[in-house]
């Protein structure tokens, strides 16, 4: 890479906590987020674990200051607002306006949850349905809302790749660094839970009913999850002239297309080689310099072993110690390489490994044993954090120490 | 680096698909909805697929093989998809499912084909491209947010061809959203007098635009591409003008230099006055012109724009039904301005080869 591309500031939101003091206690007493649906009207509620954020829409609203009466926010926009301002302060960012400074957010199904109160009523009459329910049904409007909410009006955009959506943000936004066109960015996603995504990986067949256990021979499918992480990138030069702590690199990353089926991953996890092969490969690392994989892990049969024979390919019988963060937080979807961006650089600054929860057996055609305790004093200079979603989107993002 | 228009594919309203003919006949009506004039697909797409596919996913991987076919190009370096409300005729199916069937007997076809990047998942597997592919969901940046990121895939790497379009698609019931909220007009009017029609609302529109842009010129180039710049929010027309100069002076162009203006005029009286204060205070010479009456407003529609000004620049000759106020230039420079309910400006710069 031509110009190094800095982290400056992180920012979470996750059933695992509402900040990373909290994610990292989760973490150290092996404390999941995956429980029961409280927060949505759904007949699925009492036999599908989902991974909630513990609070209600007003009382995250509430804790952004923001009086509630007046807004019609979703709780996609509130939870992306959330966790990106408090980037913002992470990266001690006071004013946006001193310097180029931009939003690439990202999600999955937009403002669904509220669209689907909405259709709720507009299907039994069409002259029915709060109109402001549905006006926040696009993907942009949460990107919107959190731009206004931080004044930033630079570079305003939002990708959706299903669930490797976040992770091309954070591409994108370092690419826009890279061509001088930002200074600073704050990239990453959101997604909450909805009804239509819970009935959408129903119908798939790929829910475990328990909790889930990520490159387990028994795994049986995934948990939703909800929640966004974002974190800040910024051009060396800027990061140096505010004299700001560097967090961590963005070192390499690439999206790829397995072109092998629109929900399936490929037999021989083709995609999610050449995304790892060419982040590596931009990072001018050899696959002996990473330490530790924040692997996809969805926990489906499908996912877990197309992705370990993908590592398998890279890495041959030395791969390196990985774990998914999935056991704690569930598929967030859009929001997942957000947040695992997050955890990416808190595991680099605090040299720990998370630990992957429930695993007991490997899976008989990988052999590969995720770590299962958390890990201090890790020894960590690199990272690889996979993404993978439909349509057969798989990116790879590589973060290294500071 | 020069960036070029290289080929061109399109599913719109005014024919059935892109031919050097295009505008020659224009589609008329009293519609306040302009649905697409969708091409025989199985020329396009595998018949056995064309069953299955959602009609903005057979109007998004048609338009996309038409232009490879355009640009004689097999495997795009990467496949960039910009749609504004993306796949909702499948999302509303799958949401109707859901309410009407209370959670259950669900089926999960409309579920997968629901998903924002489908079009661009499609393409990719249609062409077995294991390339970089992208799809932006940002209102009105949808289509712009793609031709950004090819400028710099272009800039990144020699030789390159970037497949990129703009999609969206109308259904009765988002028809019926957008006349609830107000953006329809509510009075008898044909499409050709929109610009005319001096109340709220517009005429509501679908299509897909797809284009190979590529660092490389070629025989099948249509025009070179300067520029394009995203504004966000606005908060006067100063800001937009200023705005607006900084981005000629980028592209080592003078106002004078441009000899038509698209404007997105449409027929919404709130939106239109920042189009005639920019072209009385910018572009006073150059000739006046507008599309939204012939693709109809949406998110993606200044993908049409981009066709309409490739066809101008490689066929040396505009459409009368475009014109405002002619100045008699002959075409070589072409600005397009275009916003979405005074919140996403996009302004982007064409010239001849």
């Amino acid at each position: 890479m031509t110009k190094r591309v800095v982290v400056t500031g992180i920012g979470i939101i996750s059933a695992i906590g509402k900040n990373t003091d909290e994610s990292m206690q989760h973490f150290r007493s092996a404390t999941s987020g995956i429980g029961a649906i409280t927060h949505m009207d759904t007949v699925h509620k009492n036999n599908l674990p989902v991974a909630e954020v513990k609070y209600s829409n007003e009382e995250l609203l509430s804790l952004l200051n923001i009086s509630n009466h007046k807004s019609n926010y979703t709780r996609t926009s509130i939870l992306g607002m959330y966790a990106a301002k408090q980037a913002l302060e992470s990266a001690g960012i006071h004013s946006v306006k001193e310097k180029k400074t931009g939003l690439i957010s990202a999600n999955s199904v937009g403002g669904m949850d509220k669209s689907e109160v909405f259709y709720t009523q507009f299907l039994a009459n069409p002259g029915k349905g709060k109109i402001s329910n549905i006006v926040g049904h696009d993907c942009g409007d949460s990107t919107e809302h959190i731009a206004d909410y931080l004044g930033i009006k630079e570079q305003v955009t939002t990708l959706s790749t299903a669930c490797s959506s976040s992770a091309n943000a954070i591409m994108l936004g370092s690419r826009l660094i890279q061509h001088g066109l930002l200074d600073r960015v704050i990239v990453g996603g959101t997604d909450s839970l909805t009804k239509f995504t819970v009935n959408g990986f129903n119908t798939l067949m790929i829910f475990d009913k328990e909790a889930c256990r990520p490159f387990d021979a028994t795994r049986n499918g995934l948990n939703l999850g909800e929640g966004a992480g974002y974190i800040v990138l910024e051009s060396e030069k800027s990061a140096a002239e505010s004299g700001k702590k560097i967090r961590g690199f963005l070192s390499g990353f690439a999206n790829a297309n397995d072109a092998y089926h629109q929900t399936a991953s490929s037999p021989d996890g083709n995609g999610a080689y050449l995304a790892m092969s060419q982040a590596l490969a931009m990072s001018n690392l050899q696959p002996t310099q990473i330490d530790y994989i924040n692997v996809h892990g969805t926990a489906t049969q499908n996912n877990d072993l197309s992705e370990g024979i993908a590592m398998k390919r890279i890495f041959g019988e030395t791969v390196p110690r990985f774990s998914s963060t999935k056991s704690f937080t569930g598929h967030t979807l859009g929001a997942a390489g957000g947040i695992e961006a997050v955890f990416s650089i808190m595991a680099l600054e605090q040299q720990i490994i998370f630990p992957n929860l429930r695993f007991k057996t490997p899976i008989p055609e990988l052999q590969l044993t995720p770590e299962t305790e958390l890990i201090e004093g890790a020894g960590i200079k690199h990272i690889l954090s996979n993404s993978f979603g439909f349509g057969g989107n798989n990116s790879t993002l590589i973060f290294s120490a500071a | 680096m020069n960036v070029y228009i290289n080929g061109v594919g399109s599913v719109n309203a005014q024919q059935a698909g892109y031919t050097s003919n295009f505008l020659a006949e224009i589609q008329q009506t009293e519609q306040h909805s302009i649905r697409s004039i969708e091409p025989d697909y199985k020329a396009f797409i595998n018949p056995t697929l064309i069953r299955r596919m959602g009609r903005i996913i057979k109007m998004g991987v048609a338009s996309a093989k038409m232009c490879l076919n355009d640009a004689g190009v097999e495997q795009p370096d990467a496949i960039l998809t910009g749609t504004g409300l993306g796949c909702i005729e499948d999302t509303e199916k799958f949401l109707g499912a859901i309410i009407q069937n209370n959670e259950q007997f669900l089926t999960p076809t409309s579920f997968i084909q629901s998903t924002h990047n489908t079009v661009g998942g499609q393409i990719a597997l249609m062409l077995g491209c294991n390339n970089y592919n992208f799809t932006y969901v940002h209102r009105a940046f949808s289509f712009e947010s793609c031709v950004q990121d090819a400028m710099m895939l272009l800039a990144e790497k020699a030789e390159q061809n970037v497949l990129l379009g703009g999609v969206d698609e109308l259904t009765a019931n988002s028809l019926k959203l957008i006349e609830r909220l107000g953006h329809l007009k509510n009075q008898p009017l044909t499409n050709l007098n929109l610009f005319n029609s001096k109340t709220r609302g517009s005429i509501a529109g679908e299509g897909a635009n797809f284009f190979v842009l590529s660092n490389t010129i070629a025989a099948t180039s249509y025009a070179q591409l300067l520029g394009c710049k995203m504004l966000y929010k606005p908060e006067n027309i100063n800001e937009v003008t200023e705005s607006l100069q900084k981005f000629l002076q980028e592209n080592k162009v003078q106002a004078s230099d441009i000899d038509l203006v698209l404007y997105g005029y449409n027929g919404d009286e709130k939106y239109e006055r920042v189009y005639t204060e920019v072209s009385d205070k910018l572009f006073n010479k150059s000739t006046v012109a507008y599309f939204k009456h012939l693709s109809g407003e949406y998110h993606t529609c200044n993908s049409f724009a981009y066709l309409l000004a490739a066809h101008i620049l490689k066929s040396k000759s505009v459409s009368p039904s475009i014109l405002l106020n002619d100045k008699k230039r002959a075409v070589k420079t072409i600005l397009i301005y275009n916003h979405y309910r005074g919140i996403n400006h996009t302004f982007s710069l064409l010239t001849a080869c």
